[in-house]
């Protein structure tokens, strides 16, 4: 990799990580919620790095465009003029973030300790022609599977969904 | 010949069970089923009696044993020995128990015990049965037991009777005592030769298994049995007391047949007696004889008379036995049964008759059997009377009774004792001493009762004669108090050499040669004895009864004045020497002393400190207990794990929070410390 | 390179962060979006290794259905957050706690 081709993946790196740290700490939602769409990005740019381009696209796709919305409505939906400020509860912050610490150090301590041995050889070829072969082929199975959740999800969320007072079974 | 033998022993036995359970609910109180049946063992004992005469053989003798207890080494054999001896005996019982069954059917008449009198009357039989049976000391003790047994059982028989239920319970004990000497004795047979049978003891011993000293204890020892049963000084206290059963019980059991069980089983164990058991039981044979006459020379009572008279003849007889003249002892014992059962029942009939009178004239006061209540009887009694003197004079010795025969036979043979040993010469002083006491007490007895002038007018003349059924037997007795029935076929008034002498023979001794010697050097006495003892005995007897005659008949001389110069003796001879009261002081107080320390010290101090300790302490241990359950157990174990479950659920429950947060944070944590696991 | 042993440190990150998103955040939808840190944080995992390890797209493949799975999960979940807003008229997930012992 050249240079600049390091920077814009350091850049990358440090905007999810910010963006990360922001969706935890902050005590405002909204900035919380602008500050995921951000990480999604950071994220999506990671994958383009990894040589996972449709990859990419997918997440900004449906984790952008699906998932954020979806968190802004439900942050619009259950908010508050007068709320409540969102505290941290002290105990969970101490016992949490120690907890939090020490699981960290144990991922980090692991990954460093191994000798990865990594095979630096990126896929040749198109990866959305491989990934529709897969897709049909070998992974065929999990591919129905999922999309019969999804349509479970469907159905599930818009029943979930309803409002309580509207008394009645089958809309 | 078994058989009869098994049907004598067992026949009264049977008679005993079914009088017992059924008699009161036969008719007649079922008396028919034991008269019956000792009817019949006599009619037995007659056939065997018969056998043994046709066999005329004095060796006989038939043994049946069999095996009763095996365990590991330890055997007991238990059977039946028949010898001239046993059916001779067997024969003497049967017949004085018959003729005294028949008489109690008219004595007892009336009695509200009728059926268990007879009941007992049947088990004494049995008993007594047995221990002429036997062929061991094992069943010949047990035997003995039962007769004491029954005796007591009979002696007592008016157990409302203070007086009778203890004259009961002291010839039981006194019997005892003699009984725990036998045992010993026994016992100490056995530890050396390790049998109880009779043959195979006679044999291990003439083996010369004993060593003399012991052998002459022990033969002392089992004697000592025969003391009580017998009524040898010293143990003769119970006898003159047991007078307080019926008359016929007395004449049965005290002159025929119990106190001879003594004296028979001293002639079974004959062999067994070394010279020294011999010496010593002469003189006690010879003392008790010549203490008792002494003794009944004084007494009121016609039963005490007759009880110190059967003492006295006991003695005689085993004076013989001591002197080693087997036969002469045998002998007595079978002509003694019959004049003193003769005696007795001739008693009984004579108070029967008193208490009819008294009865009739409203008297209820006066003795019944006091003689100086009575006098000039025999106009009204004559059977009674004449059959009386005919046993009297039998018992003193007259010539043509049998009574002559065997008493001269045993006053020769210590005669001749004292002959071949001049410094035993105080056997035949006792023998003649006693000879004329007893002709003259028997007659002072004769003369107080029969003769003279009756001492109560109105009394007198209700008397009247007995009844037949008891006067037969009495008649029977009393024709077989003469010479006739001894000595067949000779008719020799003056020897008693017949059949009896023939069947009778002195078994060979075992007990060391010192015995063995001694018998043999005194037969050779025996002849040269002969003569001076019939003269000597003839004219002792005669001077008893002028004695006699001068002091009641015709009143030469006084009594009264007589009994004041010799003072002091005539009070010891009244009160029987004291001897009750010595015992009563010397060993009973101190005994019964004992036994209520001992009742006391029970009931104060083990019952209150020990037992009621045992209350205090366990009612301690049960509150403690309680405590123990109210405290530690349920406030302790079963509240507290009540609490302490509550206490951990509560705990528990805190982690339940309601929030998903917190159970994240817990599986983090878990995943943490699996990581850590693994990795580390 | 050592691009791999980045990938891996970083996605260790993100993944703690969301963690700890989830564990201390009150408010609802901000649990939800610790969640999502969590899933991307598997996402780069899942990409690294199938870049660094293997040759096929086996990773990517798996991408794409936690991506697909995440999709629908966020959905429910907020129709669920919904409910517990219409019920509780409150977010806070310290208030859900009817099931407390």
């Amino acid at each position: 990799m050249n240079v600049v081709g390091e920077i814009i993946f350091w850049i990358f790196v440090a905007v999810t990580v910010g963006s990360a740290g922001v969706v935890v700490f902050s005590r405002k939602l909204i900035y919380a919620v602008f500050a995921l769409l951000f990480t999604f990005f950071g994220i999506a740019g990671l994958y383009v790095f990894l040589q996972a381009d449709f990859l990419a696209a997918v997440q900004l796709v449906i984790y952008v465009g699906g998932v954020l919305v979806l968190m802004l409505f439900g942050v619009m939906l259950t908010n508050r003029i007068a709320d409540i400020r969102i505290s941290h509860s002290t105990r969970n912050l101490l016992v949490g973030g120690g907890a939090t610490l020490l699981l960290f150090v144990i991922l980090v301590v692991t990954v460093l300790n191994e000798h990865w041995s990594p095979l630096n050889m990126p896929f040749q070829g198109n990866t959305v022609n491989e990934i529709g072969q897969l897709l049909m082929g070998k992974w065929l199975l999990p591919f129905e599977v999922a999309s019969m959740l999804l349509l479970a999800a469907l159905v599930g969320a818009a029943m979930l969904a309803r409002r309580s007072d509207q008394s009645g079974d089958d809309a | 010949m078994i058989f009869y033998a098994y049907s004598i022993l067992l026949l009264p036995l049977i008679a005993f069970i079914v009088q017992m359970f059924y008699g009161k609910k036969l008719p007649r109180n079922g008396d028919f089923i034991s008269v019956g049946a000792v009817v019949l063992t006599f009619a037995m004992a007659v056939a065997l009696l018969g056998m043994i005469l046709v066999l005329s053989d004095p060796e006989f003798h038939i043994r049946s044993t069999f095996t009763w207890i095996q365990v590991g080494d330890f055997t007991v054999t238990m059977g039946i020995y028949l010898d001239n001896v046993t059916v001779i005996t067997l024969l003497v019982v049967s017949l004085v128990s018959s003729l005294v069954h028949i008489y109690s059917i008219g004595y007892m008449e009336g009695d509200p015990g009728y059926a268990r009198y007879f009941g007992f009357l049947s088990l004494f039989t049995f008993a007594m049965n047995g221990i002429v049976l036997s062929a061991g000391f094992f069943s010949l003790f047990i035997f003995w037991e039962l007769v004491g047994l029954s005796s007591y059982l009979l002696i007592g028989f008016w157990y409302h009777k203070d007086s009778a239920s203890n004259a009961g319970k002291k010839a039981f004990i006194v019997n005892r005592i003699g009984d725990v000497a036998m045992l010993i004795g026994i016992m100490l047979v056995w530890s050396v030769v390790k049998s109880f049978d009779f043959r195979e003891i006679f044999a291990a011993v003439g083996a010369g298994a004993i060593s003399q000293p012991m052998l002459t204890t022990a033969g002392i020892l089992i004697f000592g049995g025969a003391i009580g049963k017998s009524a040898q000084f010293p143990l003769h206290v119970w006898l003159p007391d047991a007078m307080e059963g019926p008359t016929p019980v007395s004449a049965w059991n005290h002159a025929a047949t119990m106190v001879a069980a003594g004296v028979y089983m001293t002639v079974r164990i004959f062999p067994l007696l070394t010279a020294g058991a011999q010496i010593v039981i002469a003189y006690i044979g010879g003392f008790t004889a010549l203490f008792a006459a002494t003794i009944a020379v004084t007494q009121n009572d016609i039963k005490r008379v007759l009880a110190y008279s059967t003492i006295s003849q006991l003695g005689y007889m085993v004076m013989a036995l001591g002197v080693g003249h087997y036969m002469a002892g045998f002998f007595h014992l079978v002509t003694h049964a019959a004049f003193k059962a003769l005696l007795f029942l001739g008693a009984g009939s004579v108070i029967h008759a008193m208490h009819l009178g008294l009865e009739a004239a409203g008297d209820h006061d006066t003795d019944p059997q006091d003689m100086r209540n009575m006098g000039g009887l025999r106009l009204k009694m004559p059977v009674t009377y004449t059959t009386f003197v005919i046993a009297a004079l039998a018992i003193s010795g007259i010539p043509f009774t049998s009574g002559f025969l065997s008493k001269d036979a045993i006053l020769s043979g210590s005669l001749a004792f004292a002959l071949a040993h001049p410094h035993h010469f105080l056997l035949p002083v006792f023998g003649f001493g006693a000879a004329i006491l007893t002709a003259f007490y028997m007659f002072r007895q004769i003369f107080m009762t029969f003769h003279g002038k009756p001492a109560n007018k109105t009394v007198f003349n209700h008397l009247q004669e007995s009844p037949q059924v008891m006067i037969v037997p009495m008649g029977i007795l009393a024709s077989l108090s003469l010479f006739i029935f001894y000595v067949f076929p000779s008719f020799n008034p003056f020897t008693a050499h017949g059949w009896f002498e023939s069947l009778v023979h002195k078994p060979p001794t075992v007990a060391g040669k010192t015995a063995a010697d001694l018998a043999v050097y005194v037969e050779g006495f025996l002849e040269q004895a002969h003569l001076p003892t019939m003269i000597l005995s003839i004219s002792v007897a005669s001077l008893g009864i002028l004695l006699a005659y001068l002091f009641y008949q015709r009143h030469r001389l006084n009594p009264d004045t007589w009994a004041e110069k010799l003072g002091p003796l005539y009070r010891l001879s009244y009160h029987k020497y004291y001897i009750d009261e010595l015992y009563q002081r010397g060993i009973v107080s101190p005994f019964l002393f004992v036994c209520e320390q001992c009742a006391i010290f029970d009931m104060e101090k083990y019952d209150k400190i020990v037992i009621d300790g045992f209350a205090v302490v366990t009612r301690a241990l049960s509150r403690f207990s309680r405590w123990i359950d109210d405290v530690i157990v349920d406030e302790f174990l079963v509240n507290g794990v009540g609490k302490l479950i509550l206490w951990a659920g509560s705990a528990a429950r805190l982690i339940q929070t309601g929030r998903l947060q917190n159970y994240l944070l817990l599986m983090i944590c878990g995943l943490i410390l699996i990581f850590a696991f693994v990795v580390f | 390179m050592n691009h791999l042993t980045v990938y891996l440190v970083l996605s260790a990150i993100l993944f703690s962060l969301g963690i700890f998103a989830v564990i201390s955040r009150r408010n609802a939808i901000a649990v939800l979006m610790g969640i999502e840190l969590i899933l991307n944080a598997a996402n780069i995992n899942f990409v690294a290794f199938s870049r660094f390890g293997t040759t096929n797209l086996d990773g990517q493949i798996f991408a794409i259905f936690v991506i697909i799975m995440a999709a629908a999960e966020a959905a429910v979940a907020l129709a669920i957050v919904l409910n517990l807003y219409h019920n509780l008229k409150t977010v806070n997930v310290d208030d859900a706690s009817t099931l407390r012992g």
